[in-house]
Order: structure tokens, then sequence, then C-alpha cells
């Protein structure tokens, strides 16, 4: 479904990505770890089209869409969960899931859906989004992004400042999202639950992929090594 | 590997010995120049400090006031009040008319500095024309229509024309000799770090709020100065003129066009501004239309300004503010200047 | 007593059209967080677009608005999307210095097409009739129509902010510009419609403004000055504040011309003094 070849990305002329290939496809949970550094948000903002790359050094659903504006990309149908949620705080929870609906895409996800997926953020839903706990806001960020209908949805750092309890609770949603046919790009710190979560994963390292695989098959050994670059 | 810290440039040592004879000759001016050419450089020098005083607000000080004109009008009106009303020498008001304003930017501060952004810069226009307003409806001060200088009568006009050349020459060298020796020290790299970042600044020991006050009452003094010897020199006040915004959209464009943030811009931008009303005297407000459009146009393509693009590509400054790193040759490097 | 009665009511309608004068400006500062220097000398042009209006279309001034509101539209988006789009981000001088520019450009523009002359429209008569409410107050028929209509701008835009899915891309795009992007927003788009929205605002503002009184091409500033101390005093982020400080700012000014014809707008700047001093977020701030 996505897939990107020799990708690369600049901010100026510092180089953050030097020729990244990878591919997601339908159904699947693919991660993305590295150290920071690594290239992985320059790497998930050339494919958003935060940041500028080569037209066919991105292509999803066959068509060549590197170097489009962001709000483009999702009327594609590539939405992202962003690092740090950047839930509105202008807005509530419920406003903030209408948002992601924005450009009304059709598709099963409604906000009763998000309702049954997410309850907790049923009872809060007009509450202001900065509210919100920290695994709420995670929540209400993924809800968000569903709320687009995607066939591509990417998670960026959900772990990031959220209690192991918390952690469990968001990524035990991702499953059913999977099920459903959409393609998930996840970006993980946490090495081990990356490996657990995803079918198959990609280690960057400088702007790199060093090391790519079934995550079952990889060890800790091959990860280390490709994680520092050893 | 050892090395040194050095501020002169090539052009700036140029530039130095160029300057001495330069003013000198400028000096001498009221002996072989005509009173013309003094007024238009009394107007030039008040123009040029004025723009000093703006670009060290905000170029600097990452201040944006659109209300200088306040203390112009106020310097102006104290050179008035003071000769005239007191009895104080004229020529003795230029100075005082800077601590004057200097004096009344303090409660001024008080008020405009509770804004933010675009929202102070407002501010300080509308507390500009709170002062015309008030001093509008003083009759005692001539009230809208203005009122002349008697106390220069008693001298001569060359006389009186040769002090006030002399004494714009006088603020205009020590504005910029000023504003260029604040910046070398390290209220000038205070400066520098608050305007770059305020928060950055403050952990690093800056009082940021009695930072930007200072440079806004040094401003104050600046424009209070430049405004008492213009209408010196023009010997006649209103105050529709003198606090008239017009000065700040002068300024502006000129620290705009000629390159905000460093000290050659100005000079440059009000050597444009003079060179435009000149050539395009005979087209009423058509300069001010094209002078409007040129500082848009600047400030899109060229955010800072002709000096700042020049600066940038050419490494090009008569005035170094910046401290560079020389690496002695000793380490094998040649000496490099970047 | 009742001078001061009719002083008071003077002041509200007259507040009503430094309402108007404000929800562009309001609508600016809340989407965009810009200062827009010439806004004033829009107002003023928008008032001699509907005077070259009526002058070749025969239609009255009200009628003029069916052309002047689109026309308006369209200047803003395409000023904003053309120009100022490339002026956000950061930095407040760009937008400052821009705008300031655009300022002198318009009034000296204005002055070499129309000259220094005031000008007016004219309603035939509409403008001078009111109703007697007896011991001497008289309230406008005109003014009246114009509190009322800034009454239903204000509510409407209430409603625009708070209900539809533009509204909340305008308070989500003025949060964070970047992460609406990623839910499909054009952020370039929504500045583009803000600003179109505020000059169409503007140019209802510049007809009841140009019919209420004389106009000339350097009038710009001073309807700056006023629609900014309108939002001042109301308080950042409420359509309701900007209406209610419009309203404060015409009282005060009222009271001022009253005690002496020179200090009218001088208490207008002084209740705007006041309300930094002692309230700095305004008397109807929106807690964001």
């Amino acid at each position: 479904m996505l897939s990107t070849h020799n990708l690369t990305a600049f901010y100026g002329d510092f180089q953050a990505l030097f020729g990244i290939d990878l591919e997601v496809n339908a159904g699947e949970i693919v991660a993305i770890i590295g150290a920071n550094g690594a290239g992985k948000s320059t790497l998930l903002k050339a494919i958003t089209g935060l940041v500028s790359t080569h037209s066919e050094a991105v292509r999803f659903m066959g068509e060549a869409i590197g170097g489009r504006p962001a709000h483009r990309i999702l009327s594609l149908g590539v939405a992202m969960v962003p690092e740090g949620r950047r839930l509105f705080p202008s807005l509530s929870v419920e406003e903030n899931l209408q948002l992601g609906a924005y450009r009304k895409r059709a598709g099963p996800w409604t906000l009763g859906r998000v309702y049954e997926l997410f309850p907790a953020l049923s009872e809060k839903r007009r509450v202001p989004s900065t509210a919100l706990s920290g695994g709420q806001q995670q929540m209400a960020a993924i809800g968000r992004a569903l709320m687009a209908n995607p066939k591509l949805l990417i998670c960026d750092e959900m772990s990031l400042g959220l209690a192991p309890i918390v952690i469990k609770a968001v990524y035990d949603a991702l499953p059913s999202v999977a099920a459903q046919g959409i393609a998930l790009l996840i970006v993980e710190q946490d090495v081990g639950l990356a490996m657990r979560v995803s079918q198959r994963l990609y280690c960057l390292q400088e702007g790199r992929v060093a090391l790519a695989g079934r995550s079952q098959d990889l060890t800790r050994q091959q990860v280390s090594a490709a994680y520092f670059g050893v | 590997m050892s090395f040194s810290v050095e501020r002169a440039t090539r052009a700036s040592r140029i530039g130095a010995g160029l300057t001495i004879p330069a003013l000198a000759a400028l000096v001498t001016l009221p002996w072989w120049g005509e009173s013309s050419w003094m007024r238009t450089f009394v107007e030039f020098a008040c123009l040029l400090t004025l723009a000093q005083m703006w670009n060290l607000l905000a170029g600097y000080g990452g201040v944006v006031s659109i209300g200088q004109q306040a203390f112009l009008g106020l310097g102006a009106y104290a050179l008035f009040v003071l000769a005239d009303h007191a009895g104080v020498n004229p020529f003795l008001c230029v100075p005082l008319a800077g601590l004057i304003a200097a004096l009344i930017a303090v409660p001024t501060s008080k008020v405009v500095f509770r804004l933010r952004g675009g929202y102070f810069a407002v501010g300080t226009w509308v507390v500009a024309e709170v002062y015309r307003l008030l001093i509008a409806n003083a009759s005692f001060l001539g009230g809208g229509s203005g009122k002349s200088l008697a106390a220069v009568r008693p001298f001569s006009k060359a006389l009186r024309e040769s002090v006030t050349f002399w004494m714009a020459l006088a603020t205009v060298v020590l504005a910029i000799a000023l504003t260029y020796l604040l910046l070398r020290s390290r209220y000038g790299l205070a400066l520098t770090a608050i305007r770059d970042s305020e928060r950055a600044a403050a952990s690093q020991g800056i009082d940021v709020d009695k930072t930007k006050l200072w440079v806004y009452l040094a401003s104050a003094a600046g424009c209070g100065v430049a405004g008492a010897l213009y209408y010196l020199n023009t010997v006649r006040v209103s105050p529709d003129a003198a606090f008239n915004v017009g000065w700040t959209a002068y300024v502006i464009f000129i620290v705009v066009i000629g390159g905000i943030g460093t000290i050659e811009g100005p000079i440059l931008g009000t050597l444009i501004f003079f060179l435009l009303r000149e050539t395009l005297a005979d087209y009423g407000s058509v300069y001010l239309i094209v002078l409007g459009a040129v500082a848009v146009l600047v400030m899109v393509r060229f955010p800072r300004g002709l000096w700042g693009y020049v600066q940038q590509r050419f490494d090009l400054r008569f005035f170094p503010v910046q401290r560079r790193v020389r690496l002695d040759a000793a380490a094998g490097a040649a000496p490099h200047s970047r | 007593m009742s001078g001061w009665l009719d002083t008071l009511i003077q002041g509200v309608l007259l507040g009503g059209l430094y309402a108007l004068f404000a929800m562009g400006l309001s609508l600016i500062f809340g989407v965009m967080r810009l200062v827009n220097i010439a806004h004033g000398d829009l107002i003023v042009l928008a008032a001699y677009l509907a005077l070259v209006v009526v002058d070749a279309t025969g239609l009255g001034p009200l009628g003029a608005l069916v052309i002047c509101v689109p026309v308006m539209f369209l200047l803003g988006y395409a000023l904003q999307r053309g120009l100022l789009n490339f002026t956000l981000g950061g930095d407040i001088l760009p937008p400052l210095l821009v705008t300031f520019g655009l300022s002198i450009i318009i009034q000296n523009a204005l002055l070499q097409g129309f000259s220094a002359d005031p000008r007016a429209l004219r309603l035939g008569g509409f403008e001078t009739g009111s109703f007697h409410l007896g011991a001497g107050i008289s309230v406008g028929y005109f003014p009246l129509l114009v509190l009322g209509v800034a009454v239903a701008l204000a509510f409407a835009l209430e409603l625009l902010f708070a209900r539809i899915p533009l509204g909340r891309a305008f308070r989500a795009t003025s949060d964070d510009p970047e992460a609406v992007q990623l839910m499909g927003v054009n952020d370039q788009h929504v500045y583009g419609l803000a600003m179109g929205i505020a000059l169409a605002i503007v140019a209802v503002a510049a007809v009841f403004y140009g019919i209420r009184t004389t106009f000339a091409p350097t009038d710009g500033p001073d309807r700056l000055l006023f629609a900014f101390e309108a939002v001042i005093i109301g308080g950042l982020g409420s359509f309701w504040g900007t209406l209610a400080g419009g309203i404060v700012l015409g009282v005060a000014q009222a009271v001022g011309f009253r005690l002496d014809p020179g200090w009218g707008v001088l208490t207008g700047h002084f209740a705007f003094l006041a309300v930094l001093l002692f309230r700095p977020t305004g008397l109807f701030p929106r807690t964001r």
C-alpha cells in the first residue's frame, strides 16, 4: 500500500535521510525503531507531506505522492497520530474528533465507533482536550486520526510519557484497527514493545535503514547492533 | 590550539580611515556651504538618528514600537516650552529635551509594556496619539495650530543655522558611536540574546524586562533630541507635524530597506530615502507609494534589508559588532574569518 | 439628567459602528494573530469602492453592498494568499511592516485617485430620521440599524466559530497550523478565508461609516486605532467582547465629547489605557 524508494530528505543544507526503502501492506503492523536523531520523525514527515521530497520517493496505492502538501495527502487516506498527540487546546474532545473528519472521507469510522473503541472518551466528550490524562489524550489523538477513515495509519511515539498500563491499553486497540484492512506504521522508542506489536520492523540509524525483517525472526543482538551502529 | 578573538575587519579599518577626513570636511561646512545644505543635513541627521534609535529598539532589542513619534513630539515641545516659557538657552534645550523625553518614557513604559508583540506596537501608537491630543488641547502651547520659537530671535540666522548644524552632526555621530559601543559591549550581547529568545536569555541571568526598559528609555531620549533639533531647524512646530505617525513610517522604511539589525543599514536607508525624495519630488504622493511598495518588497524578499543582503553575500562590515575566533597558524589552519 | 442619558444612548449607538470596525480585526487576531495595520485604510478603501459602485450603477449605498461585499471578500482572500501568508510564521516584524507599507500605499493611492476632499454616501433621508423618546432624547433610525447589524454579526461570528466545521478549523489553525494540516485542513486557504470574511465585514462597516460621516483618504489610521481599542477593551478571543468593547469606547468618546469637543477621542484613549492598566486582559476575554 505504501512504499518508499530511495527516499532522501533535507533540512536546508542538512541531509537527514539517505535513501530509505520500506513498504507497508494492508492489514500489517510495521514498526520503525531507532535512536534519537536517526531520522524517524523526518521519515514520517516526508511521508505525510510536512517535509518535501522527490515525487517518486513515496508511493501510496500506486500513486507517486512525494512532495505533495500534507492536507492533500490526508485526503488520499494517510492519517497520522502525531508525536506528543498535538490535540487542539481550543477544541473539546468531541470537536477534536470531528476535526479529524474534516475531509469527510467515506468509511466505517464515525464518532460512535471511536467512542466504542475508547469508552473513556465518551464521558469526556465536551471537556477541553487539555483536561484529559496522557493516556486519554493518546486515545483521542488516535480516534481523531481514525475519523479520517485512513487506509494507512501512522502512529508516532505513542508510548512517550505514558505509564506502562496505559501504553498497554492504547496498543491493545491496534489489532482491531488492523483487522479492518488498515495498514499501520508505528514509530516506537520502546524496542521490545515494537517487536511484540509488529509483524515487520525497520531499524534506522543516521538516516539509513540499518536492519529490516520480520519482527519474530530478528534477535536482540541484531537489533542492538543496528540500533547503535556497531 | 590557540586562538584570539578579534573585532575589526578590513572593511572597518578602511571605513574608519575614510570617515575621519569626511567628518572634518563636514565640520567646516558652515564656512563653505550654503544655508540650504545645512538645513537638509539637519533633516538627514535627525532622520538617521531616529532610524538608529528605532533599529536599536526593534532590530536589536526586539521591541517593535510604532509610537516613537511620541518622544519626538515631546522633545520638540520640551524645546519650545523651556526656551519660550522658562527662558532657557534654546541650544541647551536640545539635550534637555532628550532627558525630558526619557523621563516621560518611564511612566509610558508601565502602560505600554502591558501588551506584547503586534498589540504592543499599536498600543504605542495610541499613546502617541494621547500625547498629541493633550498638547493640541493646550492653548498655551499654541493648540492645534502650533507655535513659533521666539527664543531664537536674538540670534542671527547664520549663527542659529551653524550651531544647529553642528549639534545635528554631533548628535548623529554620537548616536551611531554610542549604538556601536553599546552593541560591542556585553549589554549588546544581552540585547541580541533577548531578541533571539527572551526565555533563553532570562535563563542566562539577563534581566529581560529591565534591559528592554533601558533600551526603550535610550531610544526615547534619542528621539527627543532629534525632535528638538528638527524643530529648532524649522523654528515652528505643530502637534500634527511633531506627533505624526509618518515619522515612524519613514523610519521603518529606512531601517527595513537599509537593513534591520545592522548599523550600516539605517545609514544606507536614509541615503536611499533622501534620494527617492529628491528624484520623485514632483510627483506628490507617488513617492510614498513607491516607498511603501519598495518596503513591502524588501520585507518579503530581502528580510534583512539591502545591507543585510550585502553583508551576507560579501561579508562586508564597516561596524563590526561580532566577535570572531581567529585560529593561530601554529595549529596548521590558515586564519579564517567566518 | 436627560442630557447624560442622551449622551449614553448616542455613545452606545456610536459603539455599534466601532464594533463593526472591530469585528474583522478581532477575527484576524483570533485566527492568525496578525495585527493588520492597514485595517483602517481598507475600511476607507471599501468606502471609496462603494462610492464608485454607487456612481456607476445608480444603486443606493446599501444596494451597493451586494457588489462591495463579494469584491472585498475576494480582495481579502487574494491579499492573504498572495502577500500576507508569506509574512506569517513566528517573527512579528514582517506582518507589521508589510501591513504598515500597505497602509501607506493605500492612503496615497486613494489621495492620487480621489483627492483629499471628504466624500460621503447618501441614503436619501433615512440617515437623519429618528425615534423621539420624549425628554429631548432621540434615537436615530440609522445608528440603531448599525447597532443591530453589529449585534447580529457578533452572534453570527460566535456561531461560526463554535458550531460549523470551518469554525473548528479556524480555532484549530490558530492553535497549531502544522498539526491542522495533518487533518486535511489547508492552512493557507483557511487564512485566506478568514481575511476574506474580515474584509467582507469591513465592506459593511465601510458603507455604514460612509453614510454616517464623511470620509477622506487619510482617515484610515483613526479607524484602525478605534477598532484596535474596541478589541482590546472587550478582550481577545470573543466577538461579544468586541461588541462590548466597541460600545464602551463609543460611550467614553460620547462622554468626552460632551465635556469638551476637543476631548472626544481622547477620553476614548483614556478608557483604553485604563483597561490596559487595571484589567489588561480586557472586560470579557475568552480564556483559551
